[in-house]
């Protein structure tokens, strides 16, 4: 049933994923959301190469994958910290906030 | 006695009224002044009495090493001989007097103290001038006083001309100094040295090049011609009368004009073998005393009337020494600085009695009320004039003699300027002191530290002629005195010429007084006319200077500056055209992280793009 399932459909979902993280990261202000719509990019992708991987029958772009989730927590770990400073500073994660950070 | 004491006492005056001069109360800056300028005159009149036929040298220490490399030594010293120690007495002495006429005149003026340290150091290097005993380090002194001067011109700075005055002062005597430094380039080119003796002694082996010797001649009257105002290059010194009026009887009759007659004749072995750079000289004095003439018969400001008067006095010497005559030369120098620092001190009376009036049209009438002022100019007007027995009168008939020898044209110069010259005094006088007063001020005299100056210069305007006696009248000391320095000047005229001579130069005094009698006898005043209005503008040269030299300055510095600005606006911009996108680029750093997602998300859509319309088109 699976082999059913042409490769383009798997890319054209990650795209909508893809574009729906990206519209997140663009007009979400709250950083956790922010941080949510990021993930969800990271996942179009992994879902691309997932896609790309089954149909060329190579297994490199999986382990891609495996760097890329690996990335991600190192990622959340971070920005969550951040995240969490900032809300004990301003009481508010708004990114909008922080462009007083402006160099 | 060591002869930089002469030099040194004025310079240690100068250094202490700088530096303590705080400490000085009333008018004791100007007494300590006063006394360092006596000191020197006490060690020249000592060296003067002591001086035999052989002059005294003194080598204080070695200098410009790359010049000793080559064999040969250029050191620091001084000497002394029979020119120079005439020198020196006249510039410690007449100076000495002038300082202390300062002492009075300058009494009410809040920077007393420093008038009279400029005053010691324009002194000190006068005397480092006149005692050097290398081309250089007269140009030491040479500047130096160029400096004082700039320094005494310019001392009322606040006013606009005073401070344009001393710079004219200034940039006119560089234009005069670069003829000497081109002098003393070529000299030493050509002698390889710069110690006037070993150059002298190497001109009268004639082993140099006649046309090189003249160019090193005529470059050395550049020289002179700046530092004494002689034409071309005049025009700075009446406007030189922007300074006090001491200052003017300084540099005036004592110091720095004589300074170009006192280098040609400290040259004079130089000048004896180039007889085409003499005529120049001759020339040059001669016409430059007729224009100085000329000039002052129409001034109306008091020491302006001097000021030409100098100028055409100094053209005299000039004369004196292109023709040969070069002690006649610097027997007008010696007579001059009497009777001509009389004067200037007589219109600083005059000024000072009548709180800072200087011009002659609201003067008339001083006779009555500075009876020992008027009695003081009188002498040195007749003086100045040439009636016998006093000091101009020997002097210039010995001035007159030497050119008559020398060519004909010269003396019926002279004679005219003789004429002229006693018609302007007399003007000036008649002027001042004759008439009744026309001005509002209440004359009065300045006192006894102003006066005694007066009464001694007005002494020595009396006798000073008698230390140049005509041949015919008795023993000429000062020629005679001079015998070893300076070339002997041979009488070839017979008896009765020289008494036509004279004759012609005492008649030319009196029809000049005469004239102006005639014409100024009550203090009237009686417009000159179109020579009048001529004259007033010192025959235009200044105009013409400023038509030929300034006008086509200004413009081309007005030019200059459109183009500046041109350029740099030009620049300005093109430094705008390049910081204008970077600021457009700083604006995108905003902070807001939205913001650069989107920046980031356009950018990989056009490198997306990018790739796309290349494999579109196939090239990949």
């Amino acid at each position: 049933m699976l082999e059913g399932v042409n490769t383009e459909y798997y890319v054209i979902l990650s795209a909508i994923l893809f574009a729906l993280g990206l519209v997140g990261v663009l007009i979400r202000r709250t950083a956790v959301l922010v941080f949510l719509s990021v993930e969800l990019m990271l996942n179009a992708a992994n879902l691309a190469l997932v896609a790309f991987a089954r149909a060329w029958g190579d297994l490199i772009a999986q382990s891609a994958v495996f760097i890329v989730m690996t990335l991600a927590a190192a990622e959340v770990a971070v920005g969550l910290a951040i995240i969490v400073t900032i809300f004990r500073k301003r009481a508010s994660t708004n990114v909008d906030g922080l462009a007083e950070l402006r160099g | 006695m060591p002869l930089y004491l002469m030099p040194l006492f004025p310079l240690l005056g100068f250094f202490l009224i700088i530096v303590f001069g705080r400490l000085l109360r009333g008018t004791a800056a100007g007494w300590l002044g006063s006394l360092a300028v006596l000191a020197s005159f006490g060690v020249a009149a000592g060296h003067f009495l002591a001086l035999g036929e052989e002059p005294v040298r003194e080598t204080l220490w070695r200098w410009l090493p790359l010049v000793g490399s080559r064999g040969l030594d250029l050191s620091v010293g001084f000497f002394l001989d029979r020119i120079s120690s005439i020198m020196t007495l006249v510039i410690t002495g007449v100076g000495f007097l002038i300082h202390v006429f300062s002492i009075g005149y300058m009494r009410e003026d809040p920077r007393f103290g420093r008038y009279f340290a400029f005053l010691n150091f324009f002194v000190g290097l006068m005397l480092v001038l006149v005692l050097a005993d290398s081309y250089p380090l007269m140009f030491v002194g040479w500047e130096g006083v160029g400096l004082a001067s700039y320094l005494l011109i310019g001392f009322w700075f606040s006013g606009r001309d005073n401070a344009n005055a001393a710079r004219k002062a200034f940039i006119m005597n560089r234009i005069g100094d670069l003829g000497f430094m081109l002098a003393m380039f070529l000299i030493f080119k050509v002698f390889g040295t710069l110690v006037i003796a070993d150059v002298a002694a190497q001109s009268e082996l004639l082993r140099v090049g006649q046309p090189a010797l003249e160019l090193i001649a005529l470059f050395l009257l550049v020289g002179a011609v700046g530092k004494s105002a002689q034409l071309p290059l005049t025009t700075w010194l009446p406007d030189a009368m922007a300074g006090p009026t001491p200052v003017s009887a300084l540099i005036h009759a004592a110091t720095m004009v004589t300074a170009g007659v006192y280098l040609i004749a400290r040259s004079s072995f130089l000048y004896e073998v180039t007889p085409d750079a003499s005529a120049w000289v001759a020339w040059a004095g001669a016409l430059t005393a007729l224009y100085g003439a000329l000039s002052a018969l129409g001034q109306t400001d008091i020491k302006k009337i001097l000021a030409f008067s100098t100028v055409s006095q100094i053209g005299y010497m000039f004369l004196a020494v292109g023709t040969g005559a070069y002690w006649a030369g610097m027997f007008h120098l010696v007579t001059h600085a009497f009777f001509k620092a009389l004067l200037f001190l007589a219109s600083g009376s005059v000024i000072h009695g009548l709180h800072g009036e200087q011009d002659v049209r609201k003067m008339g009438g001083l006779a009555r009320a500075m009876p020992l002022t008027h009695a003081v100019s009188l002498i040195g007007v007749l003086a100045i004039a040439g009636i016998p027995p006093l000091a101009g009168f020997f002097s210039k008939d010995a001035v007159l003699l030497g050119a008559f020898e020398y060519s004909l044209a010269l003396w019926i110069i002279g004679l005219v300027v003789a004429l002229l010259t006693a018609f302007y005094m007399g003007r000036w006088y008649l002027l001042v002191f004759r008439g009744s007063y026309r001005g509002h001020a209440h004359p009065h005299e300045g006192g006894a530290v102003m006066n005694v100056p007066l009464l001694v210069l007005a002494a020595l305007t009396v006798v000073g002629g008698f230390i140049g006696l005509p041949h015919l009248l008795g023993n000429n000391w000062l020629e005679h005195y001079l015998e070893p320095t300076l070339p002997v000047h041979e009488i070839g005229v017979s008896a009765a010429t020289e008494w036509m001579l004279i004759g012609a130069a005492v008649l030319a005094a009196v029809i000049g007084l005469g004239l102006a009698w005639t014409r100024f006898r009550a203090g009237r005043l009686e417009d000159l006319g179109g020579l009048g209005q001529v004259s007033a503008r010192a025959l235009y040269l200044n105009d013409l200077y400023d038509g030929a030299v300034g006008r086509p300055s200004a413009a081309l510095a007005r030019g200059l500056d459109a183009m500046d600005r041109g350029v740099d606006s030009g620049i300005s911009s093109a430094a705008e055209v390049t910081t204008e996108p970077g600021l457009l680029a700083g604006r995108m750093q905003v902070g807001y992280v939205r913001a650069y997602a989107l920046l980031m998300l356009l950018g990989t859509v056009l490198l997306i793009g990018y790739w796309a319309l290349r494999v579109i088109g196939g090239s990949v």
